[in-house]
């Protein structure tokens, strides 16, 4: 992987940021954007920008082609059997909600069981707590070994014949933990259970296969892999998406309209109500060709040698604390830290003044924080744009926030 | 930015109520007590007030942050022990206005070592964390007089 040749892809990263070179360390919140895709954008805009399924004007015809051209680009990149089962959301929060709301609602008795994970980013859990609340069900967690690992074991004693839906991240935002979703999967649907899989943290930086996964829903965002806001994906398994009702209604997902009753356009647009995220759509189909022109492979390499390289920097600083496993083979470019005695956003803002991005904050999973026993962390993430003098850089802002507040006082 | 910088974010005096903070604990005789959180980053505060006939007559906090939230939780509290609720509630006006960077006018009251917090004016994130315990403070003054 040619990294300098990646990073010239990337406008933003060139740039000082407080008077040093700006190193992006925040991608797990959002990635940034390769030229490809700031001018697919642009592009869409200044020459074909048209609603889609309308028109049988040019315009209309051509934004329509690119917006279903993205739907198969998605469709290949996360090997799904058909465009049927990639609806088009806003995000990986709208994803999962439409399954809770849509599919959860219907299908989850009283008495029936949801099993989540302590380590779920609050958008795979507040859905299913409203799940649990509409419909008496009851939520089980699946407990976390000391390293931030699930054991399959523990996965196998939790899921029961009352378990309707297993929700599940594929990579935890915090931690890094890589799940094993495809044992967890087997487990599940040996005892009846439909798997909703977060793809956040997995889809932008490892080849996902639905297919071999087998997991029944998957949801992901564009913005963390290398795409727009405002635009993400659902997959569901056909099977499952044609017994689910809409949950929005208006135009654009319609059949036929009558003054008392309709009837709901086929799959996937029946999930689609309204004008959808055009612009989105194509710039992710322009994110997904940017990423496989490099290949996903690849990047996961890449990262995984940051990570790795971060992990020994970091483990140098005395009074550093490293969260999730140590086993680097289970971990995605996350890295996860504390420094004792400095909260993290003073960790932060240290960094930031030496033009350093990282997250500070509860990384929206409280529970998780609860389970580590600290309020908050700092993180830095890593992409395919992010060099070693990057961790370089980052270590060295640590071992000064780290002087700078035993030294102060 | 540079060290100076962040000197002057971090003064001594900040540091100092940081890791020696004034008024820590919970009044068991307080007579409002009010929690509050900062939900985009998870630091939180309890403010317990003892309130009687307009004056503020002790007060305490507790809770986990940042150095800048509990420095100024530990800074407000001193300041406004022993004040009535109007000038406590006018001394969290100032200090909204001095760390947003804005002029004010300090209407001859003392503002104690709060001045040494101006520096938060430059980095606006961190604004939040300056004015949670002055939101707890304003939010419970506020309720007594309802």
């Amino acid at each position: 992987m040619d990294i300098e040749r990646i990073r010239k892809d990337f406008p933003i990263l060139h740039q000082n940021v407080n008077n040093h070179p700006l190193v992006y360390l925040d991608s797990a919140a959002t990635s940034q954007k390769p030229l490809s895709v700031i001018e697919t954008l642009n592009q869409y805009y200044r020459e074909y920008n048209s609603n889609v399924h309308r028109g049988v004007h040019t315009l209309g015809t051509k934004a329509t082609d690119a917006y279903e051209g993205a739907r198969e680009k998605v469709k290949n990149f996360i090997n799904a059997k058909s465009t049927k089962e990639v609806i088009f959301t806003r995000g990986t929060t709208t994803s999962i909600n439409l399954v809770a709301t849509s599919f959860g609602r219907e299908i989850v008795k009283e008495g029936d069981e949801i099993v989540l994970t302590y380590m779920e980013h609050h958008s795979n859990l507040i859905p299913w707590q409203q799940v649990a609340k509409k419909t008496g069900a009851t939520l089980k967690y699946f407990p976390l070994q000391e390293d931030g690992t699930l054991s399959l074991e523990e996965v196998r004693h939790t899921i029961s014949e009352k378990t309707k839906i297993v929700a599940i991240t594929y990579v935890s935002n915090v931690l890094g933990t890589i799940n094993p979703i495809k044992e967890i999967v087997e487990i599940a649907h040996s005892k009846g259970a439909v798997v909703v899989v977060d793809g956040a943290q997995s889809t932008p930086h490892l080849k996902v296969d639905v297919q071999d996964l087998d997991c029944d829903f998957y949801a992901f965002s564009g913005h963390k892999m290398c795409g727009p806001t405002g635009i993400g994906v659902l997959y569901g398994k056909e099977h499952l998406l044609e017994q689910m009702e809409p949950v929005e209604f208006g135009g654009e997902m319609i059949d036929f309209v009558e003054l008392y009753d309709s009837t709901w356009k086929e799959l996937p647009w029946k999930f689609e109500g309204g004008t959808p995220t055009i612009a989105g759509a194509i710039g992710l189909g322009a994110a997904i060709d940017y990423l496989e022109s490099i290949g996903m492979n690849e990047i996961q390499n890449h990262e995984h040698q940051l990570a790795e390289y971060a992990i020994d920097k970091l483990s140098e600083i005395n009074g550093l604390t490293i969260y999730g496993p140590k086993e680097i083979s289970k971990r995605a470019g996350v890295v996860t830290f504390n420094i004792d005695g400095v909260h993290p956003h003073d960790v932060a803002t240290v960094l930031d003044t030496e033009g350093i991005a990282v997250r500070a904050g509860h990384h929206c999973a409280q529970p998780l924080m609860k389970w580590l026993n600290v309020t908050a962390t700092a993180r830095a993430s890593f992409y395919l744009y992010n060099t070693k003098e990057d961790v370089d850089r980052l270590a060295m802002g640590l071992v000064k926030a780290k002087e700078f507040f035993s030294d102060v006082f | 930015m540079s060290f100076e910088q962040l000197d002057a974010l971090y003064r001594r005096v900040i540091m100092d109520h940081y890791k020696k903070p004034r008024n820590k604990g919970v009044l068991p005789d307080g007579n409002v007590t009010i929690d509050m959180n900062n939900p985009t980053c998870g630091d939180r505060i309890r403010l317990t007030m003892k309130e009687k006939d307009g004056i503020i007559e002790d007060v305490k906090f507790e809770g986990e942050g940042c150095s800048i939230s509990m420095a100024s939780a530990s800074m407000m509290t001193q300041l406004i022990k022993g004040k009535d609720i109007n000038t406590a509630l006018k001394l969290s006006r100032i200090f909204s206005l001095m760390v947003q960077g804005k002029d004010y006018d300090d209407e001859q009251l003392d503002l104690g070592d709060i001045e040494a917090l101006h520096g938060v004016s430059k980095f606006p994130a961190r604004i939040k964390c300056a004015t949670l315990a002055w939101k707890a403070m304003e939010k419970g003054l506020l309720s007594t007089n309802e």
